[in-house]
């Protein structure tokens, strides 16, 4: 309510029409390029040979041609449904990993009084401030030595440690009074079951918005699979799209197809957990 | 003098580290079990490859032959390689040409998108549908859209006389699309910070400008800006670090010409460090770039920090 109020407020009411017709102007012009892409992406995907080099070019398809050009990728890159689920398998296996190890972490930071408590903290969070570029190349070094090159562990498992998790999750958990932890305590429930119980279930919303946004980072990823992951049977989506765009001959309606199929599983999430999205934006500001 | 505590037990004594009393003693056991899975990960995955990047710059390491030290030598190569030295210039040219635009952009379209206009819950959905798409896939379809003829933005530049332009091609024009990627897909998400941030600016103030006989350009200027600076300042500091680090965009934009743009064109640090350690096995090298970009990312945040006070208005300073 409050928040609506505000909104109001500082958006006053009296927007006179010349503004309105700016504003819109402005806003669809804008929206229309945000847009373009997906349009172009999907039309394309269902263009005929024949009308990819079309001069002048024709924005949609005359004679579209969907479920030939999926067939054709399939001919193409036959795995590629493989990779979809490697994806799959990828983006579930870091985002439950990270749920479990941080918010246990998170949990252990957040209420409990240990020696060093302070200091491994600050240590976890320093680690925030590295870009993954930087460690690439040690990051790599181990995981060839223990052989994990080419594996779903080398895929998922560094990517179930988070400090950036870490700290949203120990926000969200500072967030609860801890009365109503305390109430559970004296019915003599352990730690691990309060946190399942009590903590977990109250911090939803900040565990789905964290949730969504580590599920996008992790579909999308791309630098660190092409390091750790060239065998069809590990290879993600982003990597198999790559193939295909470094494949010349490879025609633009097909790897529009490829886009397409890798792009729409985020999109989807997306328009389904809007706002949890925006909220975790707008908690961390950043990924991964 | 009597004293009531019994003799400590050796396990108790063991523990005296933990906490005084042995609640305390276990709810720190508790607490550093719950810390440990994640706590050890992140040492044994990003910890200590934290550490490796340094001695690893210092080495000669081509992954056949066992490392070899030799000091400082990594970083004297570089100074006097041009290709890294283009590498670092085009990093520096995508910053300035990705920040400023997608900054001001998004600036702008959260202003408007503030306003109490109808359906611009749609057209924020619009405006951030980028920030969820895969860069890979977006820089496969801005290739197609940008090729010469038979893309849409060559049609729409046709009448004036750009119709042919290779942009992926022409080593002047290269970093264009690649800064234009960037920027569609950034958009949205600078714009959401500053959603969150306008959102947050007190009615008061609003109300207070009007009375003092504010305009809605002087209410920009005077309470929109000033207590919407500590998110600009966010803001920026997120897109040059974000800009630094531009790899995808680069490695799938130029895979079907000449990778890494004509002539290294479009290469950036990160594209130069990959290039360096997974295609030619320099990973000392690779390793001594990623320091300097690791530095070069930390130099121009903590420059911002400090310079932040001359331009971010933090409220509780004056209040």
């Amino acid at each position: 309510m409050r928040l609506a109020l505000r909104q109001r407020a500082a958006a006053p009411r009296d927007l006179s029409i010349p503004i309105q017709v700016f504003s819109y102007a402005i806003l669809l012009a804008g929206a229309l390029v945000m847009i373009l892409p997906f349009v172009w992406m999907t039309s394309t995907a269902c263009k005929p040979p024949v009308e990819l080099n079309k001069v002048p070019v024709t924005f949609l398809p005359e004679n579209p041609v969907c479920r030939q050009n999926l067939a054709s990728l399939y001919d193409t890159s036959p795995h590629f449904n493989r990779y979809l689920l490697n994806s799959a398998i990828v983006t579930i296996g870091r985002t439950l990993g990270q749920l479990i190890t941080c918010s246990l972490a998170a949990y252990g930071f957040a209420r409990f009084k240990f020696p060093g408590r302070g200091v491994i903290f600050a240590l976890c969070l320093a680690l925030l401030m590295v870009p993954f570029q930087a460690i690439l190349i040690p990051e790599y070094m181990p995981i060839r030595k223990l052989g994990w090159l080419n594996t779903f562990k080398a895929l998922i498992v560094p990517g179930t440690f988070s400090a950036f998790a870490l700290f949203l999750l120990r926000q969200a958990f500072l967030q609860i009074p801890t009365e109503i932890e305390e109430a559970a305590i004296i019915d003599g429930a352990n730690p691990l079951r309060v946190l399942w119980h009590v903590t977990l279930p109250l911090s939803v919303p900040a565990l789905a918005a964290f949730a969504v946004i580590t599920v996008q980072a992790a579909w999308n990823d791309f630098l660190y699979p092409l390091v750790v992951s060239n065998s069809p049977d590990t290879r993600v989506v982003t990597i198999g799209v790559a193939l295909l765009q470094g494949e010349r001959r490879t025609p633009y309606n097909l790897l529009m197809m490829g886009s397409f199929l890798a792009t729409v599983p985020m999109l989807v999430l997306f328009l389904a957990l809007q706002r949890y999205f925006i909220a975790g934006i707008a908690m961390g500001g950043v990924k991964r | 003098m009597i004293t009531e505590s019994r003799p400590p037990t050796l396990a108790s004594r063991a523990l005296s580290w933990l906490g005084p009393t042995p609640l305390s003693r276990r709810k720190a056991l508790w607490g550093l079990a719950l810390i440990a899975p994640n706590t050890l990960g992140l040492f044994f995955f990003f910890g200590i490859p934290v550490l490796m990047a340094f001695s690893t710059s210092l080495q000669e390491w081509n992954a056949i032959k066992p490392p070899r030290f030799i000091g400082l030598d990594n970083f004297e190569r570089m100074i006097s390689d041009d290709r890294f030295a283009q590498a670092l210039t085009n990093t520096l040219k995508l910053i300035g040409l990705t920040v400023p635009l997608e900054v001001l952009l998004a600036l702008g379209v959260a202003v408007l998108l503030n306003l109490p206009l109808r359906g611009r819950n749609v057209l924020r959905t619009a405006y951030f549908l980028p920030v969820v798409t895969s860069t890979v896939a977006a820089s496969v379809v801005w290739t197609s859209i940008l090729q010469p003829r038979y893309g849409i933005v060559s049609r729409m530049l046709e009448p004036v006389g750009l119709g042919e332009t290779k942009w992926l091609v022409e080593p002047g024009l290269v970093l264009i699309p690649i800064a234009a990627v960037a920027i569609w897909q950034r958009l949205g998400f600078d714009m959401i910070i500053f959603l969150a941030g306008l959102q947050s600016i007190p009615a008061e103030l609003y109300e207070a400008a009007v009375i003092d006989g504010a305009g809605r350009w002087g209410r920009f200027r005077h309470v929109t800006l000033p207590m919407l600076s500590p998110t600009t300042f966010l803001v920026v500091v997120l897109a040059i670090i974000n800009s630094f680090q531009i790899f995808d965009q680069v490695y799938v934009m130029t895979l079907r010409t000449v990778p890494g743009g004509v002539g290294g064109s479009a290469t950036t640090l990160t594209y130069y460090l990959y290039r360096r350690a997974f295609t030619h096995s320099e990973f000392g090298y690779a390793s001594a770039i990623a320091l300097v970009l690791f530095a070069l990312i930390l130099f121009v945040t903590v420059f911002q920090l400090t310079i932040q006070r001359y331009w971010v208005y933090y409220e509780a300073e004056e209040g």
